[in-house]
């Protein structure tokens, strides 16, 4: 895949609308994600971000709007836009009747990876998982599991990282761990990573940037660590429930 | 289409069958059975019925033959349900990999495991029951390869017919070929069904198949004609089958089916 131009982002969603039915779940949302930029997308359960995601990967359609990774529509050129694209998700582990070695190979061979054998080596390595090369992924442990799935998810080191809540389900010094890898990774300064979370220690520590869903729509976007002070709160974590409770109390008046 | 990316669907499917037994026995085990017990039935019926008429290459091949179809159809439907029990479509369509780099994996998968249950069959049935596929001619060549083509449609049909209904829909999946062997002929021939099942019968390429071997087997040689129609018929199916995935896969990605697969949500 050709290297974009340094000034285009890595990923643009314009104007993105997702309905089901009678229900809109998505509208209107557009943002960017540059080149070595770490975004947070946060917000209630069921504010949209999931649904953001999987459009961006493909495996939802939106109703209206464009998604383009480097440039490239994903909903006419998928297959070439995923190139460079990967995930981790929290709800999305990976085969478990599988070792973590045959997993890695299987993505690795689906991404069209070169040099698969020493890329993997080189993910068992930096993300702790050598002595598990054998095991089936189906008998690790949640935290072991989320290492498994960012591994995966660096196989084919990919200039868009989709994270979705990765470190939902592990003890907090695992998520110190991961959270420094992907700091590490956006930091060489080609990827973006657009990072869901209900962490918002998390969010302040990782994001440069961050964007606040609330019922399918971006609602407050800016620095993570200068927003709360913006808008009157004390810390991140207050304007997200401040934010929740006026999309609740919204939500409950249109009722 | 990208060999590795179809190459990754069929090494997945290897690495399953490496790691276990409990997979491996089911690909000659059952194939097996039905071959020995079908091999004493044609002895006994040989025993029993007028000198002159061999069953062996009648009912005994056509076992084999359509016990072949149904690897085939399994084949496919298994590999693609390694992905719904595995709850593996989010990581597995959520890369670069297109629609037909995924069914072509499927059905390299299902070619591998029909052709071990195949490879059984036949040194059972031809080292114990004494069936020659010599009897068959050049025929056997396209015989084959209808049912091959068959079974890939059916078992392509049968993916797609889960990914719209669910896991939960699985069961409706298993008894198609016991569903349709009636209309195809596969023990009878088709001048003894009523006009209606003869109707369908004429659109189902196995019953070109079937008559033709009992054709050859009654010495009046291989309706070449006829097997040409069957073949076009199978692989017209395989095309429909794949548009048809290709269609639900379509309104599996607009509706969101795909991003929350499961038995629970899916309706």
């Amino acid at each position: 895949m050709t290297s974009p131009a340094a000034d285009e982002p890595v990923l643009s969603v314009r104007d993105l609308h997702k309905a089901y039915g009678k229900v809109t779940a998505v509208k209107g949302v557009s943002f960017q994600v540059g080149q070595g930029e770490i975004v947070g997308l946060v917000g209630p359960n069921g504010a949209g971000k999931t649904t953001i995601i999987s459009i961006i990967l493909g495996i939802l359609e939106a109703s209206a709007g464009r998604v383009l990774i480097e440039g490239l529509d994903i909903a006419t050129r998928r297959s070439r836009a995923l190139q460079g694209v990967n995930f981790a998700a929290a709800n999305a582990p990976l085969p478990g009747n599988l070792t973590v070695e045959q997993n890695l190979r299987i993505f690795g061979m689906i991404y069209g990876v070169a040099n698969l054998s020493a890329r993997i080596e080189t993910l068992l390595e930096d993300f702790d998982l050598i002595r598990f090369r054998k095991t089936k992924c189906g008998v690790l442990s949640s935290g072991e599991q989320t290492r498994v799935i960012l591994a995966k998810a660096m196989i084919n080191q990919p200039r868009l990282l989709l994270l979705d809540e990765p470190t939902a389900s592990i003890d907090p010094s695992t998520a110190r761990d991961i959270r420094a890898r992907i700091l590490a990774y956006a930091g060489g300064g080609h990827s973006g990573v657009l990072w869901t979370s209900h962490n918002m220690y998390e969010v302040e520590e990782v994001c440069d940037r961050v964007l606040f869903l609330s019922r399918g729509a971006v609602v407050l976007e800016g620095d993570p660590k200068t927003l709360p002070a913006d808008h009157g709160a004390r810390t991140l974590e207050d304007l997200f429930v401040e934010v929740a409770h006026e999309a609740l109390h919204e939500h409950g008046a249109a009722a | 289409m990208r060999p590795s990316r179809i190459g990754a669907i069929v090494l997945r499917q290897v690495y399953l069958l490496a790691g276990s037994p409990v997979r491996v026995v089911p690909l000659f085990a059952w194939a097996a059975i039905d071959i020995v017990l079908w091999g004493f039935i044609t002895r006994y019926l040989n025993s029993v019925a007028s000198p002159g008429f061999n069953f062996v290459p009648a009912l005994l091949g056509a076992v084999l033959l359509w016990d072949f179809l149904t690897r085939v159809m399994q084949g496919v439907t298994t590999a693609f349900f390694e992905d719904v029990w595995s709850r593996n479509f989010l990581n597995l369509f959520a890369t670069p990999m297109t629609v037909p780099e995924y069914l072509t994996g499927l059905v390299l998968t299902g070619i591998t495991t029909s052709l071990i249950g195949l490879a059984v069959m036949l040194v059972v049935a031809t080292t114990v029951f004494g069936l020659s596929f010599l009897t068959y001619g050049l025929a056997i060549i396209p015989f084959v390869f209808v049912l091959f083509l068959t079974g890939i449609a059916l078992g392509v049909l049968g993916a797609a017919i889960v990914l719209r209904l669910g896991p939960a829909s699985e069961w409706l999946i298993w008894p198609i070929p016991t569903l349709i062997s009636p209309f195809a002929g596969v023990f009878y021939p088709l001048s003894i069904l009523p006009p209606w099942m003869r109707a369908v019968s004429r659109v189902l390429p196995p019953s070109y198949v079937f008559e033709g071997m009992r054709s050859i087997v009654a010495g009046h040689g291989a309706p070449m004609g006829a097997l040409a129609w069957g073949a076009g018929l199978a692989v017209l199916y395989v095309v429909a089958a794949g548009m048809i995935f290709t269609w639900i896969y379509r309104y599996a990605i607009r509706t969101g089916l795909i991003a929350r697969y499961s038995a629970e949500t899916v309706s």
